[in-house]
């Protein structure tokens, strides 16, 4: 069954630009991209979009459909009415190169800023060992395909761009979270998480959790536990006393601050 | 409609003057979420100042419990060292759950959202001009959220010892059939606190905080088996963090009402044994 689809695009560059009406044929069981591509084909051979997978694991062709940020290729023709119009957009928070492309660099920049995994010297035996319970923990964590959706729909950045040098972001957040739970890491990274990464900015009001493609929960696996080791490491005057009088466990020995 | 160049019509940003191009209804949970929370924050503070019609033996509203001020008899389980207290014995305890909930992790998502709109829904542009999220006073003090934590647990233990004396016998204006009293009596009151404190108790138990204390702070969990095992539950709680705030609002405000009803007479308890 192939029924015609009335899209919109916006169409533009730095300077400006507009949405356009495409309408263009589209068949049962299709995605939001392979109307694009379509449209690519048919009636705009110029027009710019960035895809590579169509499987919803390269995070290339992040965009907004109907304003909510999404995978294109992820996004079924099937949960609109066919006499629904739909308008694609590209991510409004960073800055736009051309049509439904956008200069993503901004989150580049941010993952030079996190110091990588530090882990300790070998073993003897020229291994090193983590219980499997361990490695588990950190799983969901590496689901992230950095399509930035979560870095795009953030409030922080998206409605105030005075804020991008000051906040990392959830995608960030959750590398932090990642770290400071792997038992094998000796960095501490609790103060630069709060000071130059600015997780104290997020207001974990879950939208990086409500657009991940991969059903990663930041916000409650990632940037809450992250606020609550920062407190406890900044906030906590308890957990100060119980430091200085040896009563804590000694998880944290063996990590030095970054 | 955004004349703003500071947020998504920054210069380099696509150019699109629209707020939001979503075509849902977005608007639809920051309202309801308004609405419901004002309508108890309304009403608590009219139950809260009231000072009166909180007890009906043998049930204690919530909101007045422990009852540490200038109580009515039977009402103070706990004696009254604040007897001296000119306003309502209410206000001595309520800064407690109102502290836990007013920084709970998922308050917080929820009062941003509809009463701050910051921001009133995903990729719907907030109406500020300047963000610096908690990084300040006063909200910088939702960090201390592990510490109301703390009091929740202990309010928690002191709602189940009201669930307790909540099976004491009536008093003679409550008795039925041939006006006995004694032994163990069960009311609609009862099952109504006991619902409460039941919701009171996951959402303590599901809050992030916990998850955090239980277990969550360890780097190592294969070191510590008990507290892990304590974490995975926690985090099956913590799933549904968010119902059992709002299960816990109804409840708790349901069994004031009731008992506020069989305060001032409007209603008899229903009573099964």
């Amino acid at each position: 069954m192939s029924y015609t689809l009335k899209l919109r695009i916006w169409r533009g560059d730095k300077d400006g630009g507009a949405v356009e009406d495409f309408p263009v044929e589209v068949s049962e069981g299709e995605v939001v991209l392979d109307a694009i591509h379509r449209v690519q084909a048919t009636q705009a051979g110029d027009l710019a979009v960035r895809w590579n997978c169509k499987a919803g694991k390269c995070g290339s062709c992040s965009a907004e459909v109907n304003g909510r940020p999404r995978l294109m290729c992820m996004c079924r023709l099937s949960d609109f009415e066919e006499d629904e119009t739909i308008t694609v957009t590209p991510m409004r928070s960073f800055p736009v190169i051309r049509d439904l492309v956008t200069d993503v660099s901004f989150n580049y920049e941010k993952a030079k800023e996190l110091p990588s995994f530090s882990p300790p010297p070998r073993d003897a035996d020229g291994k090193r060992r983590m219980a499997q319970v361990d490695v588990e923990r950190g799983q969901e964590f590496r689901k992230c395909i950095e399509c930035f959706l979560c870095q795009n729909v953030c409030h922080v950045v998206r409605d105030h761009e005075d804020n991008k040098e000051a906040f990392a972001g959830p995608r960030f957040f959750l590398r932090y979270a990642e770290l400071d739970m792997h038992p094998l890491d000796t960095h501490d990274r609790r103060e630069l998480a709060q000071g130059a990464a600015g997780l104290g900015m997020c207001n974990i009001t879950k939208c990086c959790t409500e657009v991940c493609p991969e059903g990663i929960q930041i916000t409650d696996n990632a940037i809450i536990p992250m606020k609550e080791r920062v407190v406890d490491k900044k906030f906590d005057p308890l957990v100060w006393l119980g430091n200085k009088i040896g009563i804590r466990n000694k998880d944290n020995d063996g990590r030095t601050e970054v | 409609m955004a004349t703003t160049d500071h947020g998504v019509t920054s210069p380099g940003r696509a150019r699109i003057d629209a707020r939001t191009l979503r075509e849902d209804r977005w608007w639809l949970q920051p309202l309801t979420t308004f609405v419901v929370f004002s309508a108890f924050v309304v009403y608590a503070t009219v139950r809260a100042f009231m000072g009166r019609d909180y007890y009906a033996s043998p049930y204690l509203s919530p909101f007045y419990s422990p009852c540490l001020g200038d109580c009515v008899e039977g009402a103070s389980d706990f004696g009254q060292p604040f007897s001296w207290w000119p306003l309502s014995a209410a206000l001595i305890i309520l800064i407690f759950p109102l502290g836990f909930r007013m920084t709970c992790y998922y308050y917080r998502k929820a009062y941003y959202r509809a009463f701050w709109l910051s921001p009133p829904a995903c990729g719907v542009a907030e109406p500020h001009s300047a963000y610096s999220g908690e990084t300040k006073f006063p909200l910088i003090l939702q960090n201390v959220h592990r510490y109301f934590w703390y009091a929740a647990v202990l309010v928690g233990l002191v709602l189940t010892f009201d669930v307790v004396l909540a099976f004491r016998p009536m008093p003679a204006e409550y008795a039925v059939g041939d006006g006995e009293t004694s032994g163990i009596h069960m009311g609609l009151g009862t099952l109504l606190m006991i619902a409460n404190v039941v919701f009171i108790w996951l959402y303590t138990l599901s809050c992030h905080s916990c998850r955090h204390v239980v277990g969550g702070r360890l780097r190592h969990f294969s070191k510590h088996p008990v507290r892990y095992k304590l974490w995975t539950w926690v985090s099956k709680l913590n799933g549904s963090h968010g119902r059992w705030a709002w299960y816990s609002l109804f409840s708790v405000a349901l069994v004031d009402l009731y008992i506020f009803l069989l305060a001032t007479g409007t209603i008899q308890d229903l009573r099964f044994f």
